[in-house]
């Protein structure tokens, strides 16, 4: 077991768990965190996004033990004072979402994507979520809706 | 208020998805719940000589190992087939049977032969590797090509033949043929795909003693239904003491429209551990043993005559549907293909013969678009290959086919009642500025790009269907559709549909319906589904059948409540109902100003009578309370169609082809939230594109899944695309009242013709799905070297 301290959305954690947990594991099923999603086994499909001192990582490729004294934020942490981030603002008023089921992993990826670039273009919005699979939308809708966060930030 | 049909609202569901408030299936917990992890075969075909768990039940945590005898000593029935096909020669379909779990034998890799149920899924999983079970391997028949001529899976189905299916007058297509001055003929595979929702599988059974009631939360697009068989058929307990609970799922697809064997046997296993059981799949299981897609080897040929008019179709496919028969899987590649190979052409004759095999691969069931696709395939390359053939112009050569008078009786099955395939032909070359391609495709040639273009006027038949018509031609089920409307006393809105949301948007949609219908705002009606403890039975969401049947069953129950409201309207009014007109949500007396809102209508049937100010008599047998049922059937399917436009640039030096541009012009009839719709096109159309030139569900000789995990099977990322551009033309439906056709799979019906025609016009040979960097560079090297040669 090995005890792991992180700040979560704002508040202070700790907790004993086992060595080989992952940070995705920690969220969803210890701290019950459950907009973090788990879409595969192979890092591949970007659900598990959140970030890590405020970088966008996919959440089941870090062992939580690994990361202690981290600020995570997960898409739970985002509106502030029930209002909406801008992203998620976005996605809502372009349709950039159908299941829900990628959506909190986008969000955060797409949220990392304004931080290091301002302005992207579309390819460049495209180039970045490549790591984020959709299956609904056709992604058309989600590159509208960080380019129209993008405007407003 | 402002007519809610065809308004951009945003959706009522988006708040909870944003902020991490969806519930999955994965996201439900139950405090002593266990965990279940599926002992799953590693052969594609073995007989099973022994399972032996006297170590793995010794294991840390272990609650209980199931095994097919266990099953079978229970008497639990196996999955079923849900339409029975009859073949030509009049015999009926030919199915093996489908324990949830594999006594005897296994016929796919990931074929599931026990489940460990332990107190943590770790403990479960090391398990599971102690289970040692004993096979004989016997040769897998793999090859959808080959099936018919290897060795019998199934002792008494031989040639591994399901059905020899056929569809249309032979003869009369034969002596079209004899008399045809041109006979143009393709081969043609359709790939097989897995359908790839993003959320994986899941399913929770929890069983409470003391009422015996049993639960089964799962990843479901059919909740009612899914009840039905794993009562009826697979005996788990009594539809009334069963609850299917479908909440928040995460895209189907098709692919979860029927229960699974997991679904089975973990509600299977909860009802006799007494106990939660908790199973998710991880994402190479579900590569494994969600049932995949389409799979069709096809030659089809096309009778002409030398000014461009078909005069029949002839078209021979063997379907492969893998190991097992599905629920859907019968019905996907005969009539939900064999009427759609027409295309929406004036075709007067046509034959079309199917014969689906059975192999040791994955089960094959609906995929978006379900047969549809298939034949949409077959016919636009096709048509494509004989405008090319005749040298006509492959806009003029389909407008000269196409269908211009409706309603329109096909040769085959349906009667097309609405369309003006011409109207989106032409909106599409507009917008994909058709007449300057030749410039742009000098363009690309001077950067040394290949430029092709391909077009692909698609039809669909959707809506499914008149109970009595399916149900005719073998349908195991009626295919309607139920809604209830409740009136809360305070004046807001419940409303109950037997349709299933799983990205769709219903929750704004069907709202939306209800706020137009009845004046209520949109905030204040609430729509509920996927619990078959909450509204009446009903038949699920596929086939784009929710709007124009799930639609159409609360437009219906929405009548009832105006016809109630009247009656009470007119009691409080004093006036007769007859006297009595609603709209924007107020009963007015006809020229007059006396009125009465249906919120105050809505009190007054829950208190009636006369308590101080409240003065509600209801009228002489009237009963209280403000709710309304209705069931509806449809009296046809519906037919969307369109036009879809796609230009390709390949590099000749790689073969990799690039999407340059895609034009998509659909007629859906009324359209009720452009902005949902818009989204539904532009997900379809990915799927679309990405059958045609990414996604391949591959087994190797043994029958191993070689592409069982994102790192192998591409799916279609967010940098493979550009913008698409989308437009619309309506001819509403004439078979519902609010005019809808339906939208969810045109994308992934009309796209891969149109791309892969745009590919062969680009390399100028013919080229098979999903056209990979690699296969375009051999197919370019090929022709190289015959040039040469020859």
């Amino acid at each position: 077991m090995q005890e792991v301290r992180l700040e979560v959305n704002g508040k202070r954690i700790s907790k004993d768990v086992p060595d080989q947990t992952l940070l995705s594991e920690l969220l969803r099923d210890i701290l019950n965190l459950t907009g973090t999603h788990i879409g595969c086994d192979t890092s591949q499909c970007g659900a598990c996004v959140v970030h890590v001192d405020g970088k966008s990582v996919k959440s089941c490729t870090v062992l939580a033990a690994d990361i202690n004294d981290s600020k995570i934020t997960t898409i739970e942490g985002l509106s502030q004072n029930g209002k909406l981030h801008p992203m998620q603002e976005a996605f809502k008023k372009h349709h950039g979402l159908q299941c829900g089921f990628c959506t909190p992993g986008m969000v955060m990826s797409a949220i990392d994507l304004l931080k290091n670039k301002k302005n992207p273009s579309d390819q460049e919005i495209r180039d970045w979520l490549e790591g984020n699979i959709c299956r609904c939308t056709g992604y058309q809708n989600i590159v509208a809706a960080v380019k129209e966060a993008a405007n407003k930030s | 208020m402002a007519s809610m049909i065809g308004s951009k609202v945003e959706r009522k569901e988006d708040k909870k998805f944003l902020t991490g408030k969806g519930r999955y299936t994965a996201d439900i917990n139950f405090a002593n719940q266990t965990y279940a992890y599926f002992v799953r075969s590693p052969h594609a075909r073995a007989q099973i000589k022994s399972v032996d768990i006297s170590k793995a039940s010794k294991s840390k945590g272990v609650i209980k190992i199931l095994t097919g005898e266990d099953l079978a000593n229970d008497k639990i029935g196996g999955l079923i087939a849900g339409w029975k096909i009859v073949s030509q020669d009049g015999k009926d379909m030919k199915v093996p049977p489908h324990p949830p779990l594999a006594k005897d034998s296994v016929n796919y890799v990931g074929d599931h032969v026990a489940v460990v149920i332990a107190e943590t899924l770790e403990q479960a999983k090391d398990a599971a590797d102690l289970v040692n079970v004993n096979y004989k391997i016997l040769k897998a028949v793999v090859n959808t090509s080959d099936a018919m001529k290897s060795e019998a899976i199934y002792e008494g189905i031989d040639q591994n033949l399901c059905f020899d299916f056929g569809l249309g007058d032979k003869g009369k297509a034969e002596e079209a043929f004899s008399k045809a001055e041109k006979v143009v003929s393709i081969d043609l595979v359709n790939n097989r795909l897995i359908p790839n929702a993003m959320e994986p599988r899941a399913s929770i059974g929890d069983y409470n003693p003391s009422s015996e009631e049993l639960t089964l939360y799962t990843t479901n697009q059919n909740p009612h239904l899914t009840r039905l068989v794993l009562s009826a058929f697979n005996g788990i307990a009594p539809e009334h003491k069963f609850r299917v609970v479908a909440p928040d799922v995460g895209g189907g697809f098709g692919s979860k429209i029927y229960p699974y064997a997991e679904d089975a046997v973990v509600a299977w296993a909860a009802k006799k551990i007494e106990k939660p059981v908790k199973w998710v799949a991880e994402r190479t299981e579900s590569f494994l043993s969600d049932c995949h897609g389409r799979d069709h080897i096809t030659h089809a040929q096309l009778a002409l005559q030398k000014d461009g008019k078909i005069t029949g179709l002839k078209v021979e496919t063997i379907a492969n549907i893998g190991a097992y028969a599905s629920l859907f899987a019968t019905v996907t590649p005969t009539y939900l293909y064999a009427p759609l190979v027409l295309g929406l052409y004036n075709i007067p004759v046509a034959f079309c013969n199917v014969k689906a095999v059975f192999t040791n691969t994955a089960p094959v069931d609906a995929y978006r678009g379900a047969g549809r696709p298939e034949a949409t395939y077959m016919i636009e390359r096709l048509i494509e290959k004989a405008a090319k053939e005749l040298g006509m112009d492959r806009a003029e050569f389909r407008v000269k086919n196409f269908i211009n008078k409706f309603p329109h009786q096909q040769c085959l099955v349906h009667n097309i009642d609405s369309g003006d395939y011409s109207a989106h032909l032409n909106k599409a070359l507009e917008l994909s500025d058709y007449k300057n391609f030749e410039k742009r495709k000098s363009e690309s040639a001077s950067k040394g790009k290949l430029r092709g273009i391909g077009f692909s006027t698609y039809i669909e038949a959707c809506g499914i269907a008149p109970s009595a018509v399916v149900m005719s031609i073998g349908a195991g089920v009626g295919l309607w559709e139920s809604a209830e409307i409740r009136f809360n006393a305070t004046g807001n809105v419940s409303v109950f549909t037997g349709a299933h949301s799983h990205g769709q948007g219903h929750d704004t949609t069907f709202a939306q319906i209800v706020s137009d219908k009845l004046g209520v705002a949109l905030e204040n009606i609430e729509l509920i589904h996927g619990d078959t403890d909450k509204g009446p039975f009903g038949m699920g969401t596929y086939g784009s059948r929710s709007l124009a049947v799930g639609g159409t069953a609360i437009v219906k129950a929405c009548d009832k409540i105006i016809d109630k409201g009247k009656k009470v309207a007119a009691k409080m009014l004093e006036a007769k109902p007859e006297e009595i007109d609603f709209k924007s949500g107020e009963f007015v007396v006809k020229n007059s100003n006396k009125k009465k809102t249906i919120g105050e209508i809505a009190f007054a049937c829950y208190l009636p009578g006369q308590y101080g100010e409240i003065k509600s008599p209801l009228p002489e047998g009237v009963e209280p309370g403000l709710k309304e049922t209705a069931f509806y059937d449809p009296i046809n399917f519906s037919f969307p169609a369109g036009t879809h436009i796609c230009e390709v640039e390949v590099d000749p030096n790689t073969g990799e082809t690039k999407v340059v541009t895609y034009t998509a012009v659909d007629d859906f009839g009324t359209v009720i939230n452009p902005m949902i719709v818009e989204g539904q096109v532009h997900g379809g159309v990915v799927q679309g594109i990405g059958q045609a030139l990414y996604e391949n569900a591959h087994y190797d000789k043994s029958g191993q899944l070689t592409t069982a995990s994102y790192m192998d099977y591409a799916m279609p990322r967010a940098d493979n695309f550009p913008e698409f551009k989308i437009a619309y033309t309506s001819t509403p439906a004439t078979s519902n009242p609010l005019g809808v056709k339906g939208c969810g799979e045109a994308g992934a019906i009309a796209a891969p013709p149109a791309v892969i025609n745009a590919v062969v016009d680009a390399i100028n040979t013919e080229i098979s799905m999903p056209a990979t960097s690699e296969k375009v560079w051999d197919a370019l090297q090929n022709k190289k070297s015959n040039r040469e040669a020859a």
